[in-house]
């Protein structure tokens, strides 16, 4: 089996052997990249061509290791209690089930996200050696073991704003996902928009690619961008003229909300545009 | 067996240990990749190296045991290799200029002439906006002399058939040897943290409570936590100007983060060398703060870092009236000894490669005066610096 992309994901080919080596040799697939190259809807994509089900954990900055594996209700236990409720005596009632748990109980092979692993703590990735390397967990309240029936594939992103601990990246394959170039691009931009009028794809990328090599650029634009981009530019048909005539001296490409996310970038493309001007009048 | 590559790679400093080779066996056994050497390429890059900022290692060692060059260290510091630049060239140049530099007397001639070029832009960039004026049009890039900006023939480049992939070194950018990026300097900087209990405040910690509470089956059970925060005091004194111009963005990038990570940092500047007075802002140098002043109030249990590039006339550390701005009755090493003196935790951060440092007379001074505690402003550098700076 060989993951190709899909209908709506285009992979290159250093992502699909990636997947591939994870998927045989069992590994969690570590992936990181510039914000908006697609490194949560692999899994998803995954997931589809599969045919599995997706359990997604999203970690937060409180999320504890703890929390992928299961939570003990103690409040709710006591309240129970007090109450007088039925089955208050068994400890399993109140053991709520966490993503991984979910995953490994899951009647076939599933595809578990652990999205942005670097939000959390430090530690967190630590807490999850044995747990991903055996694929099993003991619950001390049960007293019992939970074993993986199907050992699921994990696909872990990160956004780099943690250094990941050694032990851990050991443990897992990595792949970075590269910025797509021109070709791959268009084809990205043709998996999303198949009847889209090839001029629009080329003026449109021209200038994406300009505003991506601006010198001194804060935040640049990423493939997501692009597409949210392109269905504005097809949606709304004076912007897409404006496109077409476009004057290099005009500072900003119609709708740039969408591609442009700081002032400082706008500032910055504006003072480009002016000095363009300033050098076209000094010409005539 | 792939011994020889994983040999290779630990001698370009790419963390490899065991366990990542028998991965890479197990995949090539399994049969992920099969009589396909891009494939075993990156297969092997999968397997073996964890982080994007070793990839540019990794291709560079790839490529060395491919090839089967012998001296490793001529591969690794060949920069810009011949080859690379007649790529770009050849391929931004038409056919009528391609007949004209033939007649110039061949490419191997203009090769030479463009590295000097781009030895001596290295220097003439000191002007500062100058890539604004271009708008990207110029060939040598953003921020002065990274190769990656040096991008001559844009459309070439993205059409990757006649380059093997590693070969393209298109992470390049992502050693951490190379630059800083805001992100990676918080990071960093994360080590100078000093988390202090002080005071008598102590919080209330819900969570504990009702959990512990809960347990006790209702009975109630408070639980505090000591508060903390980080208490190291950072004094950031930076070069501006001159020679600095080169390295505006790196320093901004430095300073941000810095501000960003740190309750109590003062920062202030100076210009080439410290003398009787600092700024507290760069546009506005006529309210300055005399360094006396500054030894005065700030005590010692501030952390020194001096951010500049040590390159000056060597008479502005050793003689009086050596500055270039105004007339100085003290030469600036007397005043560098005081803060070395007065600082026991200090470190300076250079924006240029150490290998250019035994070049200028001053860096040798200056690392006389404050005691070899000098570093690059690379991520290693910095992780060097903070790792002194909390000893």
């Amino acid at each position: 089996m060989a993951f190709q992309g899909t209908d709506t994901y285009v992979a290159s080919d250093a992502l699909r052997l990636a997947v591939d080596a994870a998927v045989t040799l069992e590994r969690p697939l570590l992936i990181k990249g510039e914000p908006g190259t697609g490194k949560t809807l692999l899994a998803e994509e995954l997931a589809g061509a599969l045919g599995s089900r997706l359990i997604t954990w999203h970690v937060k900055s409180t999320t504890k290791a703890q929390q992928g594996l299961y939570e003990y209700d103690a409040v709710s236990r006591l309240r129970d209690s007090q109450l007088g409720i039925e089955g208050v005596d068994d400890v399993s009632n109140y053991i709520r089930p966490g993503k991984l748990w979910e995953a490994f109980d899951a009647d076939e092979r599933a595809v578990l996200l652990i999205d942005e692993i670097d939000k959390a703590d430090i530690e967190f990735p630590n807490d999850l050696l044995q747990e991903l390397d055996r694929m099993e967990f003991y619950v001390y309240e049960t007293d019992h073991t939970v074993r993986a029936r199907h050992r699921p594939i994990i696909v872990i992103t990160s956004n780099n704003e943690k250094e990941l601990p050694d032990a851990f990246l050991r443990r897992c394959f990595f792949h970075y996902i590269d910025f797509p170039d021109h070709e791959t691009l268009q084809r990205i931009v043709a998996v999303h928009f198949p009847d889209i009028e090839s001029r629009l794809v080329a003026q449109a990328l021209d200038v994406f690619f300009d505003i991506r090599d601006v010198p001194g650029i804060r935040k640049k634009p990423s493939t997501s961008e692009l597409v949210d981009w392109l269905k504005l530019l097809m949606a709304d048909e004076l912007a897409r003229e404006a496109l077409y005539a476009r004057d290099p001296a005009e500072a900003l490409p119609p709708l740039a909300g969408a591609l442009v996310k700081n002032e400082q970038d706008t500032g910055l493309l504006e003072r480009l545009a002016f000095m363009v001007r300033r050098q076209q009048t000094t010409r005539r | 067996m792939f011994l020889g590559l994983f040999e290779t790679l630990r001698r370009h400093d790419v963390p490899v240990t065991l366990r990542e080779l028998l991965d890479l066996h197990a995949g090539v056994e399994r049969g992920v990749a099969f009589a396909d050497s891009e494939a075993f390429y990156r297969l092997a890059r999968l397997t073996l190296v964890k982080d994007e900022r070793h990839y540019d290692r990794f291709d560079r060692a790839f490529a060395a045991w491919f090839e089967g060059i012998e001296n490793l260290d001529a591969a690794i510091d060949a920069l810009i290799p011949d080859d690379w630049l007649r790529r770009e060239f050849e391929r931004s140049l038409s056919a009528e200029e391609k007949a004209r530099i033939e007649s110039l007397g061949g490419l191997e001639q203009l090769i030479e002439t463009f590295k000097q070029r781009y030895a001596e832009q290295r220097e003439r960039h000191a002007g500062g906006n100058k890539w604004i004026g271009t708008g990207g049009t110029s060939p040598f890039g953003a921020y002065g002399y990274n190769p990656e900006g040096m991008r001559i023939g844009q459309d070439g480049s993205r059409q990757r058939r006649a380059v093997k992939v590693w070969d393209e070194r298109r992470f390049r950018d992502y050693d951490d040897s190379r630059e800083l990026g805001t992100r990676n300097i918080k990071l960093a900087l994360r080590r100078l943290r000093h988390f202090a209990r002080s005071g008598a405040g102590e919080e209330f910690d819900i969570d504990a409570t009702i959990d512990a509470t809960a347990r006790d089956a209702g009975l109630l059970n408070v639980r505090m936590r000591p508060e903390r925060h980080n208490a190291v005091k950072v004094l950031l004194l930076l070069d501006v100007g001159g020679s600095m111009d080169d390295h505006v963005h790196t320093c901004e990038e430095l300073f941000s983060a810095c501000r960003s990570e740190f309750k109590h940092l003062e920062h202030l500047y100076f210009h080439n060398c410290i003398y009787e007075g600092l700024w507290r802002d760069n546009r506005r140098r006529d309210e300055r703060l005399s360094t006396f002043e500054l030894l005065r109030t700030f005590g010692d249990d501030y952390k020194l870092i001096i951010v500049g590039d040590a390159a000056m006339s060597p008479y502005e550390i050793s003689h009086p009236g050596g500055s270039v701005e105004h007339f100085n009755d003290e030469p600036g090493g007397v005043w560098l000894q005081r803060l070395a003196t007065k600082f026991d935790h200090l470190a300076w951060l250079n924006p240029m490669p150490p290998r250019t440092w035994e070049l200028t007379h001053s860096n040798r001074l200056i690392r006389q005066l404050i005691g070899e505690r000098m570093y690059p402003l690379t991520l290693q550098g910095l992780e060097a610096a903070t790792r002194a700076l909390v000893q």
